[in-house]
């Protein structure tokens, strides 16, 4: 029988070779720190500090304004020095809390007590998740204490660990499945405290055999958890691929993975719930790759959020040559950035630097090999989706399905005669999104 | 702010798939067949390939020079389809009319509607039955065919009929001659074995899948088998796959990109299509030959067919389609 897997999906370079023998190390910032009050999907949190105010490590300087929204937690002591929009990963200026560290440390009361899971009620442990400000910290940043509260616990029959860590040159989860395995089945035991029919299981794609045999000798005794190892294809991490593989259930736009019963939790942030959970120590730190063949020492980096991008890449021993595009987050699926004066947030998975830019081809006509449609996961014809789109016809664009466009960037990739259609399927997406919600 | 970088959204990376490639290997595929038609029917046939390729880039150069347009021709694409158009030739055809065949393949077919991507037809096959309707008596001229190559030459042969003509008029033919292709035909379609070799390499590349060839040659086949009046009659069934443009036809220009669907479903109802209607121009109708107006007609009808076979949405398959 083959691997776990899904229609679609392509094989591009993966580049993880560079860092994936690089163990995580710890590094710690400078003076300023930038913490964004959006690093989520939803509201902005609100500021509950001001200029002057002291603040300790593991304080909440913004509170969650919403259901949907999530709190922001200093990674350092210190005092504000500002509150202002700053530049964030996405281009706009976001309001922000800039705290000048004192490089003391010092932790608010309670932090890093230890708790047992087992003695605290399902109301608490959502409650330290909210109140720790965890979000998705695989890239979407959708607020993990939303997810965690579906309409009925019992439908839950899978938690799924996303281990596939698919995109290209990423090597964060990796490199954490490898050091704290521990870490992670503390986290999915938590989770799995709050859905007691679910099963957990860790999916990991199979270019990462040692992970999955250190998970598997893990979990031995684990009757509950399992390891599913997946067939290693890009998007093979993304939630609808993902639950289709380990489950063989669909979930289409419309819907959430609740509705077939998944939960699916990043690595990282099963990781930052365990700390939350049983260490009383909120989310302010992420691993962030820093790579890319214009990087002179790649490694893989545990960052306190609100550190400058910048510093990160001093860390590495900055730029080895000269660097055409600048990517938070992987290849695929990740943002380029202009300028290396962003802050970390709590989404940030990677510092990928190429020293060619190879999205600057210059687009000719289609030529309808159907390439598109064999790679596209969401099995639409991108061609004629994004052909809608980019003629602005709304009735179309939906006709022909793509509104269950994932942006995986599949499409992109493989076409010959390199067209943007994930561009012009994600702009028509967001058009049509924002007039149904209407 | 000093450093400006370059954005874009994602994907930042791209695969090194480009179109000029894609045509390059087809062009590459077509090589053997065009060697083969140049040994089997001599240097003429090689004079006709040049003028038709020349014939086809020129076009396309000064029509995009006059009216302004990006110059496209390094895309290969026009080459590919002089050479088509060339191995649709028979060697005796006057070369002022394969050039007059590029020009219309490529001017009416091609560009006018818009270029690369936006032909609903195959220009070469355009081109092709634009010289059938124009020179009738020259595109059914085989009497040059007749070179020292074949050994054992038929009377048939010698009297420069094709191996399907022969079989229509109720003769019979050697199967093994047809497949290497010691037989009569256009310049680049009598070779069955330099045609597939070829095609496995655009196979091979991935250029092309077997889905348009394998439900063309397939359903064509059975067509035969059933409605031939030869019962299963092998050697019957034989000539008529290695004979006329059939091998040519499915595997090079069925396959064409631009006028085949694109999606997959529609591919093999595409395929299945072409080879009943290739069965009934040969069987029934009066004509030898059906290949090229078969996938003409198919060409028609792609629209139709990618609108009826459109995939259904992952999650959405349960759901009915509203589909207009």
């Amino acid at each position: 029988m083959g691997l776990a897997t899904f229609k679609g999906g392509i094989h591009p370079y993966d580049g993880k070779d560079i860092s994936k023998e690089r163990p995580i190390k710890t590094i710690l910032p400078k003076d300023e720190l930038v913490f964004l009050m959006s690093q989520h999907i939803g509201a902005p949190a609100t500021p509950t500090v001001k200029p002057g105010d002291k603040v300790l490590m593991g304080q909440i300087i913004g509170e969650a304004s919403a259901f949907i929204s999530a709190n922001v937690i200093s990674s350092v002591s210190g005092t504000v020095k500002a509150v202002e929009p700053r530049l964030a990963v996405s281009g706009d200026m976001v309001n922000a809390v800039i705290i000048e560290n004192d490089h003391e440390y010092t932790p608010v009361e309670g932090f890093g007590n230890k708790r047992d899971y087992r003695r605290l009620t399902k109301q608490q442990i959502r409650e330290i998740i909210k109140g720790a400000g965890i979000v998705g910290m695989g890239g979407a940043g959708f607020p993990t204490h939303v997810k965690m509260t579906p309409k009925d616990d019992d439908v839950i029959s899978h938690v799924i660990i996303n281990g596939a860590e698919c995109e290209p040159y990423l090597t964060s989860d990796y490199r954490m499945m490898i050091e704290e395995p521990g870490r992670i089945i503390d986290g999915l035991k938590v989770i799995l405290s709050l859905f007691t029919r679910a099963k957990g299981i860790i999916a990991i794609e199979d270019n990462k055999p040692d992970a999955i045999k250190k998970l598997e000798d893990m979990v031995k005794n684990e009757p509950n958890i399992q390891v599913c190892p997946l067939k290693t294809k890009y998007p093979q991490g993304g939630e609808r691929a993902l639950i289709y593989a380990v489950t063989k259930k669909k979930v289409n736009s419309s819907m959430l993975p609740a509705d077939v019963g998944c939960v699916v939790s990043n690595i990282d942030t099963t990781v930052a719930i365990s700390m939350a959970v049983s260490d009383s120590i909120p989310l302010m730190r992420r691993i962030v790759t820093v790579t890319g063949d214009a990087i002179k020492e790649p490694c893989n980096y545990n960052v306190k959020i609100g550190m400058s991008y910048r510093e990160v890449l001093e860390e590495a021993g900055g730029l080895a040559k000269p660097v055409e595009k600048i990517v938070s987050g992987g290849p695929m699926m990740g943002v380029a950035m202009f300028s290396l004066d962003v802050p970390v947030a709590k989404t940030t998975s990677a510092l990928l630097c190429l020293t060619h830019d190879e999205a600057t081809k210059p687009e000719s006509a289609c030529i309808r090999c159907g390439r598109c449609v064999t790679v596209c996961p969401g099995h639409i014809v991108p061609q004629k989706a994004a052909a809608s789109a980019l003629s602005n016809n709304l009735e179309n664009f939906i006709k022909y399905d793509g509104l269950e466009c994932c942006e995986c960037g599949c499409c992109t990739y493989v076409c010959p005669a390199k067209r943007n259609l994930t561009q012009a399927l994600r702009q028509m997406r967001r058009t049509a999104l924002a007039s149904r919600k209407k | 702010m000093s450093d400006m970088y370059n954005v874009s959204t994602s994907p930042h990376v791209r695969s090194s798939a480009t179109t000029q490639r894609i045509m390059l290997d087809v062009a590459i595929a077509l090589v053997p067949a065009g060697a083969f038609g140049i040994y089997r029917f001599g240097i003429k046939a090689l004079v006709l390939m040049l003028v038709c390729i020349a014939g086809c880039v020129l076009t396309e150069y000064l029509y995009e020079l006059i009216m302004k347009k990006t110059i496209t021709i390094m895309d290969c694409s026009a080459l590919v389809t002089g050479m088509l158009l060339a191995y649709n030739l028979p060697v005796s055809m006057p070369v002022w009319m394969a050039l007059i065949g590029s020009v219309f393949a490529i001017l009416v077919v091609k560009m006018v509607f818009g270029g690369l991507g936006q032909n609903f037809m195959n220009p070469a096959l355009g081109g092709r039955c634009f010289l059938v309707a124009s020179f009738g008596s020259y595109m059914n001229d085989f009497s040059e065919g007749i070179v020292d190559a074949v050994s054992n030459a038929t009377a048939d042969a010698v009297s420069g009929a094709t191996p399907l003509a022969t079989l229509k008029n109720g003769g019979s033919v050697d199967v093994m001659e047809m497949f290497i292709g010691n037989i009569n035909g256009t310049i680049g379609e009598v070779s069955a074995l330099a045609i597939l070799i070829g095609a496995g390499y655009l196979l091979l590349r991935r250029v092309i899948t077997l889905r348009i060839p394998f439900a063309y040659i397939a359903s064509f086949a059975v067509f035969v088998l059933l409605f031939g009046g030869k019962g299963f009659d092998i050697e019957f069934l034989g000539a008529h796959l290695f004979g006329g443009g059939l091998m040519l036809g499915a595997f090079f220009m069925a396959t064409d990109y631009v006028t085949s669907p694109i999606t997959i479903k529609g591919q093999w109802l595409f395929g299945i299509f072409l080879g009943l209607l290739t069965g009934v121009f040969r069987i029934l109708g009066s004509s030898a030959e059906g290949v090229s107006y078969a996938i003409i007609l198919g060409n028609l009808i792609v629209p139709l067919i990618e609108k009826v076979t459109l995939p259904k949405a992952f999650g959405r398959e349960a759901e009915k389609h509203e589909r207009k």
